[in-house]
């Protein structure tokens, strides 16, 4: 199968975050990135079901400046065969012209199977891969917690508040990645060397009008430090009083 | 002055708490805007229309219902084809829709049929000239991001819970609408697995009793069903390394890569309090946090902390919550 994974670049969300002085984005000094969580449930996806075809072909995308190149390099490490940048000088807050400039580019691509996480830490919008799907005329499963493609469909679990769809649905299609689907693999030191070799194509991303700008920045506001009740099965009668009369929960 | 229009989401015949909540975040914003009209779109199996008098009661002054047999479960080319035709016919200022399930498919659906600005997990809503300014939690809410969406009409999801569903009757008139079909190939239902019965959903539950590692074994759970059961209104959650290990199914887990969950109590058993669970938690109103590990950073964001081994002490609380209920009549 030919399939493609977009993918983001995110800070290490183990971070402790500050705001940056324009007050309007966090502080990136210091900090990790990698590839998102979810889109690297994604990228292992992907290899897992072209691995169990027997071939096919993995290619990532990645939308931003030249630093998502080393996310593209660690995702054909893992094992994809190539990867294409849409560069652009920071990924906007706006989801909809990230769609937009991917769907531009994967229009022609003759993908099977279009991945996405189903959201990114950072933004937390989960805008981009079924906005994708809808510009492409495609079906898509957003959020899938499970995934399997047999004799060209594929079947889906998805998880809904409280119960669960199973989907089946047609190639081409877009779905998103949700928990549940796939934990990733490290590189191997093999697939480190390897993927300095394959191909990744740098262009500008067509992302036209942007519509959304993120104007601040805060942190939310620290919880009051806790307290120890007590230690042990004696400490309950004390918790049971205070969570009648001081949280007012019982 | 605007008009709003917004997406009143229902399942099996109910219309769920987001809806409410969306229609109440539709009313400010309309209200906020010098006081349009809230159009509500109600999409269900045949029947749906008599839950329409309900969106009234919550600030709907117009409720446009599609009914159709295909929507006993979530045909969502279809809703979202509805939802964007009725937004076309309508001079909308905004569409609201909750950041559910079915919300997160529908938000981007539509704001690409329609090729609007969409902001997602929405807080806070202002309207101001031609531009929209929200608030949204990103970073698995440790940021909070204000976001300014531009241009005459945009998506806006609002994150569950973050808006309180407030009674403001309008006398609603219903109007019956066609189903929009499908344009693209379709998504097939093949079966819709119900969860476990009889108690209520991690993102309703307004207490929520959540198990680690700590309980050492699967079987161990059971303290942690029966305190929710004592409680009665209660929710079941579970850390990642829980699900991870298969102890408890993926749609249990309560962190950033799972649910994101605010309850008037959280209930912490042998849970360490890793980051990626506090992300899915920590907006809580009260936590109360059993470990034997009193230097479990789950104890830096509990409200009330119980040092002890949870094998011992969960038989000895539940005993305690039964007992105070019983009290309560």
């Amino acid at each position: 199968m030919k399939i493609a994974v977009c993918i983001k670049r995110t800070p290490d969300s183990e971070s402790r975050f500050k705001i940056a002085a324009s007050g309007a984005a966090i502080d990136e000094t210091g900090l990790k990135f990698d590839i998102d969580d979810f889109a690297s449930y994604a990228v292992e996806a992907a290899l897992q079901l072209n691995e169990k075809a027997g071939g096919g072909e993995t290619v990532v995308y990645a939308l931003g400046p030249d630093t998502v190149q080393e996310s593209l390099r660690k995702a054909m490490s893992m094992g994809a065969d190539r990867a294409v940048h849409l560069k652009a000088d920071a990924v906007p807050a706006d989801g909809l012209a990230i769609a937009k400039a991917l769907a531009a580019e994967l229009a022609s691509g003759g993908y099977d199977l279009i991945l996405f996480g189903k959201h990114a830490f950072d933004s937390s919008a989960g805008v981009v891969g079924t906005a994708v799907a809808e510009l492409l005329g495609l079906p898509c499963i957003t959020a899938a917690s499970e995934l399997k493609i047999e004799n060209g469909a594929g079947m889906a679990r998805r998880e809904l508040e409280g119960s669960a769809e199973m989907l089946t649905f047609p190639l081409p299609a877009v779905v998103t990645i949700d928990e549940g689907v796939a934990r990733p693999r490290y590189p191997s030191l093999k697939g480190i060397m390897a993927a300095k070799k394959k191909p990744l194509e740098s262009k500008p991303a067509q992302l036209g009008a942007v519509r959304v700008i993120a104007q601040k920045a805060e942190l939310p506001p620290e919880r009051p430090a806790g307290r120890i009740v007590g230690e042990g099965v004696t400490a309950i009668p004390e918790l049971v009083k205070l969570l009648q009369n001081e949280a007012k929960v019982l | 002055m605007a008009n709003v229009l917004v997406f009143a989401e229902a399942r099996g015949g109910e219309l769920r708490k987001i809806a409410l909540e969306a229609v109440t975040a539709a009313r400010q914003l309309a209200d906020a805007t010098g006081g349009g009209d809230v159009h509500a779109l109600l999409v269900g199996a045949p029947g749906i229309a008599a839950k329409a008098t309900q969106l009234g009661t919550y600030g709907a002054d117009v409720v446009f219902v599609a009914e159709g047999a295909e929507f006993a479960t979530f045909a969502r080319e279809s809703v979202a084809a509805t939802l964007a035709e009725r937004a076309k016919a309508g001079s909308y200022r905004a569409v609201v829709i909750g950041f559910s399930a079915q919300g997160r498919d529908l938000g981007p659906r539509v704001a690409a049929k329609l090729d609007v600005p969409i902001a997602s997990d929405v807080t806070e809503i202002a309207a101001s000239g031609d531009t929209l300014t929200v608030k949204h939690p990103g970073y698995a809410n440790k940021v909070v991001l204000t976001l300014v969406l531009s241009g005459p009409m945009a998506v806006i999801s609002v994150r569950p819970s973050a808006f309180t569903a407030k009674e403001n009757a309008k006398a609603a008139r219903v109007e019956v609408v066609a189903a929009v079909p499908a344009s693209t190939p379709v998504v097939t239902i093949t079966e819709v697995k119900e969860g476990a019965k009889g108690r209520p959903d991690l993102g309703d539950a307004p207490i929520i009793i959540s198990g680690g590692r700590g309980l050492k074994a699967a079987e161990n759970f059971k303290l942690v069903e029966d305190l929710a059961d004592a409680f009665g209104n209660a929710a079941v959650g579970a850390t990642r390394a829980v699900t991870d290990d298969g102890w408890r199914p993926h749609s249990d887990q309560i962190g950033q890569t799972g649910r994101q969950v605010s309850p008037q109590l959280y209930v912490a058993v042998g849970i360490s309090g890793a980051i990626q669970h506090l992300a899915g938690m920590r907006t809580s109103k009260t936590i109360v946090a059993i470990n034997k590990d009193k230097e479990a950073p789950i104890f830096k964001v509990a409200d009330y902390g119980i040092v002890g081994d949870v094998l011992e002490v969960l038989p000895v609380f539940t005993a305690a919550v039964r007992e105070a209920r019983k009290g309560q009549g």
